[in-house]
């Protein structure tokens, strides 16, 4: 029984973690898909978690404290809208090489938002601690179910965001005309053009959910962990969340799967301390965890040959 | 001759010098709308820079890890790689030093080299790893050394409060002197401004980047497979063997960075909560640069005096330090973007055509 | 049907890329039910002006009428509003999608938010057996031949109600009896009242099927004729501006020992099937050995496997006598081969080395060239001077990027550079692939020099006229396979056709 409860506990942790990195991969998934790389995930994670923190706050000093974190959730996702608009116009319509804008927006975001951070709290580099963040849910009768109740039922709002919109991905990308076009723009931008269909838009559009996305990603991170913005919040995580893209073969279901393996890996080191065996392992090698695993499902190559075919390359109408 | 004809032709070198313009008059934007004046940032900041001979060496400290870095990003990117794991070897590279130099007792003909080529050799190691994964299973190059940037963290710190920690602190034994490289002499002249032999191994390697890449034959493969490795294969290159060979040269130089700041500046070294930062300025480097050796060179001392000044905003004008860290970016998203520059400069490039033309 | 009444009217058309004249001030008339060729060499500015035609492109100067009224084509959208449809060379179908999903692409029939797959692969199936196209709604493009999935670019255009239909090269890719399909096609198309232009270069099928010809050069109209007042001799001297000749100075002459054996070679494709399946031939001394085939069978492995460029799975390669298969290619090269690659771009040339860089970049790691690991830039700055010369290779220097070379120029500075190696096998793969005129005589008259001098040649082309006029032998390479000799001395196009695509009965004893 300890074992099971502890089980399930590793699970509703893993669910904790897993739920930044499904957003963002679900960002880096519509990006892709319309074949443009976004390097600049970890930055728009930042600018995200940053966000939230910051208007949760002010909302937390306007009296509407029950609604902060909400209001932070959709600041996040305007302020990574916008940030992300960096790298589309640059990227799409000025054909700039999208690694290196994504490395760009990625150091420009951080010296931004502690550049913000500084300027609004005195001088100091990380936001003030919110008292009112995101609690648990209790789903009414399917958390009391023995295990799974504890596992699966009892999350944050931001898992059951995340998982629905994983969903509505999958029926959007697959099923509507939106997604049909958006995934011909990545495989074969040319085809689209011929019929009338503007890549340019599509591409646009593709960025702009990476943006709005992985801000939220960021912002369940401040919401829901730490409670609030330092210049570590982010850690690595929006790169974990392309790998996931990657090992998730750019379907929206997968990433999902592959949010959750990292995320896993990330609750690992929480669970390390209460096991006799895994406090002779130093903490540093569970730190290493979620890089190590990431490294390592990258080598395997799975996924490798599922990317769209047009990704990276920058659309030159007269080069048809 | 020709080639300094080349660097300083014109148009090459319009983009980064706008894209300094530009970046600069993005900071004073942004800080006039936080009610700063940027007039005073900006003069505190240079200001800072040549008031004092303390402050004049420790700008020329601040910028020597940059050129290290830089050339370690730019050689990589004329190899058609990018270089992202600069960060991690520079943290190898100083984890090499710091082992030779605390755990050993040899005289100083010895232990200072070879702590440095401990360090430079765990720094290119570090870097070919991720060489490897590319050449052979292409695995994207940015990822896995971002994934290796942070294990190199972790693994320093292990190994720091593994084999080298003093009792009940979270930094090591220091580096035995015999393994140090300041220069005394230049350190008293400069009141204690920590004045670093690295300096100088600094613009040796500038000028090595210029060897290796234009001089050699290795240079002459690295560069067709940068530029296109099928007709590199098509040549009888052997692509997967250049592209590690050349991300180890990368970490070579990227490791000699974190190797001078433990032999030169500090002397011991810390269980750290993040990599150091030198790594991404290097990317910064070596985009303003253009990835050449006089570019790097150049665009190191620009963002090391940004860096080193920035303090100086904040003492002087009350601006956080971070403004810079703002400046540096739009520089270089514009200069990465150097297409909005272009349109940016299109109406004056136009005027100039035409009054050549009604010159001529 | 009124024939007389004109769909499509170009007046005056000028399109410049820069200072480059694309096209200038053209006229062209389509009528209705007409099957109208736009008839040139390749860069004469015929896909321009059809680009031009369906929005892709906007002139300069000049006016466009569809059907008696004057309109401005802003995009591919307009252009399809206006019963313009346009098949591409370069098929533009997404390789995943299913038949049915490229074809609504872009006019998605929806039942709700959804796409209804019922209703799009019932339209699509009643398209294709109106017009007798057929196809499976359902297969991905990546499953089906490039036959098929031409019949899918034609649909797309008739799934949006094209009454104006441009083809663009549409046999380049394919083979004989698939052309033949094609051309009924295409006829019972006009026979529906459709207007289509044909863009091509292949004076057969200008004559098989156009009822009037356009010829373009270097971006003009030269004339435009009746089929039946024209024939294929006319048309092309109309092309190509001058009595035009295909002959070479080659003399019979005995060829040598073997110098290349191939024996059962077998290589992997990309897709598990074998690219080369069993292939043995030999090249001696002295003598051209074409390989005829439509691209795509095989024959650029075979180069690959030859050059050591890429992994033979089984059998093997001689040259002169000595063991070569899966050597690398530098072993390869320095034994005696000599490869002018068919993508000169991709292959032949590091288009930003400068024009000597790249005359050694197969052999700067010879000490000619630098000693201690140190490169001898002044060696190198001679060789390039004195092949420069020898081979005619105009530029502005040896010191500019390969870039700035016209294509011409590439190709001879590679040819230049291989021929320099003085190899016993000389390997050409579509040597004069977008060359002009001009540039073409020059490389044949290198390649049947080399032949003279003793050399073994190895040649690949999709040029019928240039294998017959090349070669001392004509082999055909059809799915990986030889299917067969033929003989060079009596050209019959009918069975190297039926060769080509496989055909044994083309094969004679």
């Amino acid at each position: 029984m300890e074992f099971l409860n502890i089980l399930g506990q590793l699970i509703n942790i893993t669910l904790v973690f897993s739920t930044a990195l499904i957003f963002t991969a679900l960002g880096g998934l519509f990006s892709e898909r319309s074949g443009v790389v976004n390097i600049g995930l970890e930055g728009l994670m930042v600018s995200g978690a940053f966000a939230a923190a910051v208007a949760t706050d002010y909302a937390i000093q306007a009296g509407m404290t029950e609604s902060a974190p909400w209001i932070g959730l959709m600041a996040a996702a305007i302020y990574g809208l916008i940030f992300s608009l960096l790298h589309a116009v640059s990227t799409i319509t000025f054909r700039a090489d999208q690694t290196v804008v994504g490395v760009v927006i990625n150091i420009f975001s951080l010296g931004m938002a502690i550049y913000l951070t500084r300027s609004l709290y005195h001088g100091s580099s990380q936001t003030t601690t919110l008292q009112h963040v995101f609690t648990k849910v209790n789903i009414p009768y399917l958390s009391d179910i023995p295990l799974i109740g504890n596992a699966l039922f009892r999350a944050y709002p931001t898992t059951y965001i995340a998982i629905a919109i994983a969903v509505i991905s999958y029926f959007v990308l697959f099923r509507t005309p939106f997604g049909l076009r958006l995934r011909a723009v990545g495989e074969h931008p040319s085809s689209a053009d011929t019929v009338g269909i503007s890549v340019t838009k599509y591409r646009y559009i593709g960025v702009m959910l990476s943006g709005l996305l992985s801000g939220l990603g960021g912002a369940t991170i401040t919401l829901t962990t730490t409670s609030n913005f330092a210049h570590n919040t982010i850690s690595g995580q929006g790169f974990i969340a392309i790998a996931a893209v990657i090992f998730g073969k750019w379907n929206p279901m997968g990433v999902v799967g592959a949010a959750m393996f990292f995320g896993f890996s990330q609750a690992l080191r929480n669970f390390a301390q209460l096991f006799e065996f895994s406090k002779q392992i130093p903490t540093e090698f569970f730190y290493m965890l979620p890089y190590v695993l990431t490294l390592l499902v990258l080598v395997t190559g799975v996924g490798r040959g599922s990317a769209p075919s047009a990704l990276g390359q920058p659309y030159d109408p007269a080069r048809r | 001759m020709d080639y300094i004809k080349k660097i300083f032709n014109s148009s090459s070198l319009l983009v980064p010098l706008v894209s300094i313009l530009l970046g600069l008059l993005t900071g004073a934007i942004v800080m006039w709308f936080g009610g700063y004046d940027p007039i005073a940032a900006y003069s505190s900041l240079v200001s800072r820079l040549f008031s004092s001979p303390y402050n004049m060496g420790e700008a020329v400290r601040s910028i020597t890890p940059l050129i290290f870095t830089g050339i370690a990003v730019a050689f990589a990117f004329r190899t058609g790689l990018f270089n992202i794991g600069v960060e991690g070897q520079f943290m190898m590279g100083m984890t090499g030093a710091t082992l030779v130099g605390v755990l050993l007792d040899l005289p100083w003909f010895i232990h200072a080299p070879l702590a440095v080529v401990t360090g430079a050799v765990f720094g290119g190691l570090w870097a070919a790893i991720a060489g490897y994964l590319k050449a052979a299973r292409g695995v994207n190059e940015v990822i896995s050394a971002i994934m290796l940037n942070w294990i190199a963290l972790f693994l320093s710190n292990f190994i720091v409060v593994k084999f080298l920690v003093m009792e009940g602190q979270q930094k090591s034994h220091p580096i035995k002197e015999s393994a140090m490289l300041k220069i005394d002499w230049l350190v008293q002249a400069l009141n204690s401004a920590r004045m670093h032999w690295g300096t100088l191994v600094a613009i040796v390697c500038i000028v090595l980047f210029y060897i290796i890449l234009w001089r050699t034959k290795i240079g002459y493969e690295m560069r067709a497979v940068g530029l296109n490795p099928e007709a590199a294969h098509y040549a009888g290159m052997n692509v997967k063997s250049t592209m590690v060979k050349s991300m180890f040269i990368s970490g070579v130089f990227a490791g000699l960075g974190g190797v001078f700041e433990m032999l030169g500046v500090f002397g011991y070294q810390t269980v750290m909560a993040a990599t150091w930062g030198y790594g991404f300025d290097g990317i910064a480097v070596a985009l303003l640069g253009g990835n050449t050796p006089i570019g790097v060179f150049l665009g190191a001392i620009l963002f090391g005096g940004l860096n080193y000044g920035s303090a100086g905003m904040s003492f002087g004008a009350d601006v956080p330090p971070e403004v810079v860290r703002i400046v540096i970016g739009s520089i270089i998203f514009f200069v990465a973007s150097h297409g909005i520059v272009k349109w940016i400069l299109k109406p004056f490039l136009r005027k100039r055509a035409n009054n050549r033309k009604e010159a001529a | 049907m009124d024939r007389s009444k004109p769909v499509v009217q170009l007046k005056g058309i000028t399109k410049r890329f820069g200072n480059f004249v694309a096209n200038d001030a053209i006229n062209l008339e389509l009528k209705k039910g007409e099957i109208h060729a736009l008839l040139g060499e390749n860069g004469a500015g015929k896909s321009t002006l059809m680009n031009i035609l369906f929005g892709l492109y906007q002139p300069e100067e000049g006016e466009i009428w569809i059907n008696g009224e004057k309109t401005v084509i802003e995009g591919a959208s307009k252009a399809i509003e206006l019963g313009i449809g346009m098949v591409h060379q370069h098929f533009k179908l997404v390789q995943p999608f299913t038949v049915a999903e490229n074809i609504v692409l872009g006019n998605e029939p929806t039942k709700g938010m959804k796409i209804d797959y019922k209703f799009a692969n019932n339209k699509v199936r009643e398209i294709s057996e109106r017009y007798r196209l057929k196809v499976d709604p359902q297969v991905r493009i990546k499953d089906i031949t490039v036959g098929m999935q031409q019949r899918v670019e034609i649909l797309k255009t008739l799934y949006r109600g094209a009454e104006i239909v441009i083809f663009d090269e549409p046999t380049a890719v394919l083979t004989v009896q698939e052309i033949e399909e094609l051309i009924e096609i295409i006829r019972s198309l006009a026979a529906e009242g459709k207007s289509i232009i044909i863009i091509t270069h292949k004076l057969k099928e200008v004559m098989a099927l156009a009822d009037t010809v356009t010829v373009i050069r270097r971006g003009r109209v030269i004339r435009t004729l009746g089929i039946e007042e024209t024939n294929e001799n006319q048309l092309a001297e109309l092309m190509v501006g001058r009595d035009v000749t295909f002959k070479v100075d080659k003399h019979k002459q005995e060829p040598g020992d073997v110098v290349l054996a191939v024996d059962n070679l077998q290589m992997k494709g990309d897709q598990d099937k074998h690219a080369v399946n069993g292939l043995s031939f030999n090249v001696r001394a002295g003598e051209v050995l074409g390989i005829a085939g439509v691209d795509g069978n095989g024959q650029s492995e075979l180069i690959y496997g030859i050059t050591g460029m890429r992994h033979v799975s089984a059998g093997s390669i001689k040259l002169n006598g000595h063991d070569m298969t899966n050597r690398t290619p530098r072993e390869v090269s320095v034994s005696g081969v000599g490869h002018i690659p068919e993508d000169r771009h991709k292959h032949g040339l590091v288009l930003d080395f400068s024009v000597s860089e790249n005359m050694i970049l197969g052999s700067y790691f010879d000490k000619e060239f630098g000693r201690a690991g140190f490169i001898d830039y002044k060696a190198m700055d001679e060789l390039a001077k004195k092949l420069v010369d020898e081979f005619d290779v105009r530029s502005s220097g040896i010191d500019v990027a390969a870039r700035s070379l016209s294509g011409g120029n590439q190709q001879k500075a590679i040819i230049a550079r291989e021929m320099h190696k003085d190899p016993d096998l000389l390997i050409a793969v579509q040597p004069t692939r977008g060359l002009d005129i001009g540039a073409i005589e020059y490389v044949h008259k290198r390649i049947v020099e080399a032949r003279n001098a003793g050399k073994a040649i190895l040649l690949v082309s999709f040029e019928l006229d240039e294998l017959y006029a090349l070669s001392d032998r004509i082999v055909v390479m059809y799915e990986g396979r030889l299917m067969g000799e033929v003989d060079v001395e009596n050209r019959d196009d009918q069975q190297l056709g039926l060769l080509m695509s496989g055909n044994q009965a083309g094969e004679k004893g």
